[in-house]
């Protein structure tokens, strides 16, 4: 899109996942091969059929002070966590902006569910009077953004996108917007999500959406594969801080990757199965590539959604191979991270800018015998080793429940 | 037995605001001097009526600005 704002730039990165505490080590866990995803030994996921689970490396309670954690649900504190790395390695603290022209844009799929459902513990066992009079800041699903917005004192705007599995990439899509409409100068996006607790695990297995394979918990996200069942629930965050690039060049700030476009579009086929051939999430590429005035042959690599399930990941191929053709190194790095739904497209744009700035591309872990599906056989889908390349424009995909697609585009700095 | 409530009352707003037990001292107030919002005062009751079996009605809490307020009204009402 040609804009009169010029281009939008990424000035900072923060994550707390499975993998990691920050995002260098997570970065330096996922390209060692090394898996976040383990079984639950609590006894209540005895009767569950799926008992595995991504959890963080890190408790975020133990990266915040002791009162601010107390107040925050654990999808708030993460956010919080992810959003302070990304906004110190930034720098744009120091660069003097004003307060009123910082924007937060912060997604979650699901939202305070600990708090919900903690809380409801609480109402059935002592009582409403017992009730934590913070429960419903806890709880609201903006309130991972709110909690972002206060922790930077960002007061031109805080929006929460909410659009399940989709929502973090979503949050990159209005950031770009922000800045393209000249409606703020700093943008802090990102994803959240901190949902591990028996009521969506149960819910999500009775989907039949999560992997059963519970006694190889390393190799049960397996995107791609013949064996693959289902994904693995992993809990997070991740941040992206954006700005106009005249702006950051302007106060010298190090720009890890443009952001040079997006595409967003609704599947209109179903709530919860993709379209087949990926129709929607093809159109949301495309679209992508479109506004950032390229084209498919120019994209040399795709940090694909892929949550190993058996139906989502033959519909993207078709979609990739589609939209963009055979020739692009594709990865699923949920493979090693687990599925982390709101959080996921904040975290794998995070991997695609790294992925662009070190020209160097995660492996699909757990790929050992890839799909018979046509697109799937035909596309490049890196495996085994992370693969060394020439780069300068790479695609995120994210797809969430309810048919939602965002595909979103990053160029070299 | 003032001195006993003020300890106890320490220990609550440390749990729950933070305040340092040498800050909390009965001439501060609660909003003003120790940075306690309106919703960790709801859970200061809620622990006062646990620590001391004193329950502090909503329209009793709004009469309660400093530390000092709380521990007269402890004292008034414990049983």
């Amino acid at each position: 899109m040609s804009t009169s704002v010029g281009d939008v730039v990424v000035t900072g990165l923060g994550a707390t996942t499975p993998l990691g505490s920050d995002v260098a080590s997570t970065w330096d866990a996922l390209l060692a091969g090394r898996s976040g995803v383990s079984r639950i030994t609590d006894d209540w996921i005895k009767e569950f059929p799926a008992q595995l689970v991504a959890r963080l490396a890190a408790d975020p309670a133990g990266q915040l002070d002791r009162v601010r954690a107390r107040r925050l649900d654990r999808s708030q504190q993460v956010a919080v966590v992810a959003a302070e790395e990304a906004w110190r390695d930034s720098g744009a603290a120091d660069a003097g902006v004003a307060s009123e022209r910082v924007a937060v844009v912060f997604g979650t799929g699901i939202g305070g569910a600990l708090t919900l459902l903690g809380q409801d513990d609480v109402l059935e066992e002592k009582g409403p009077k017992r009730v934590s009079p913070f429960t419903i800041p806890m709880l609201m699903p903006n309130g991972p953004a709110a909690a972002v917005g206060l922790a930077v004192g960002a007061k031109g705007g805080v929006h929460a996108p909410v659009s399940a599995c989709a929502s973090g990439a979503e949050a990159i899509r209005w950031g770009l917007d922000l800045l393209r409409f000249d409606r703020a100068d700093v943008v802090l996006v990102g994803g959240a999500e901190a949902c591990v607790h028996p009521l969506p695990m149960a819910g999500f297995a009775a989907m039949r959406a999560m992997s059963t394979r519970n006694d190889e918990p390393e190799r049960a996200s397996r995107p791609f594969d013949k064996a693959r069942d289902g994904f693995v629930l992993g809990e997070g965050a991740a941040a992206l801080v954006l700005e106009r690039g005249d702006a950051a060049r302007a106060r010298g700030a190090r720009v890890h990757a443009r952001l040079a476009g997006a595409g967003g579009t609704a599947d209109g086929y179903d709530l919860v199965a993709p379209h087949p051939e990926g129709e929607g999430a093809g159109r949301a590429i495309a679209a992508a590539v479109r506004d950032a005035g390229l084209s498919a042959a120019d994209i040399g690599h795709v940090n694909a959604h892929a949550t190993s399930t058996p139906v989502g990941d033959t519909a993207e191929a078709a979609a990739i191979r589609t939209t963009l053709g055979e020739h692009v190194l594709v990865t699923a790095t949920k493979s090693q991270t687990g599925h982390l739904l709101g959080a996921a497209g904040a975290l794998e744009s995070i991997f695609t800018v790294l992925a662009l700035r070190e020209q160097l591309v995660p492996a699909t872990a757990n790929l050992d015998d890839p799909d018979d599906d046509a697109a799937v056989q035909a596309l490049d889908i890196v495996r085994r080793e992370p693969r060394r390349t020439q780069l300068t424009a790479a695609v995120n995909d994210s797809f969430g429940f309810g048919g939602h697609n965002i595909a979103l585009v990053f160029t070299t700095a | 037995m003032s001195e006993d409530i003020q300890t106890g009352l320490a220990e609550i707003l440390e749990e729950v605001a933070g305040v340092a037990p040498a800050d909390a001292t009965p001439e501060k107030s609660f909003t003003e001097d120790l940075d306690v919002d309106s919703l960790s005062m709801v859970e200061i009751a809620t622990a006062v009526e646990d620590k001391f079996g004193v329950a502090i009605p909503d329209d009793e809490l709004g009469n309660i600005k400093t530390v000092g307020d709380a521990i007269s009204y402890i004292q008034k009402n414990r049983a």
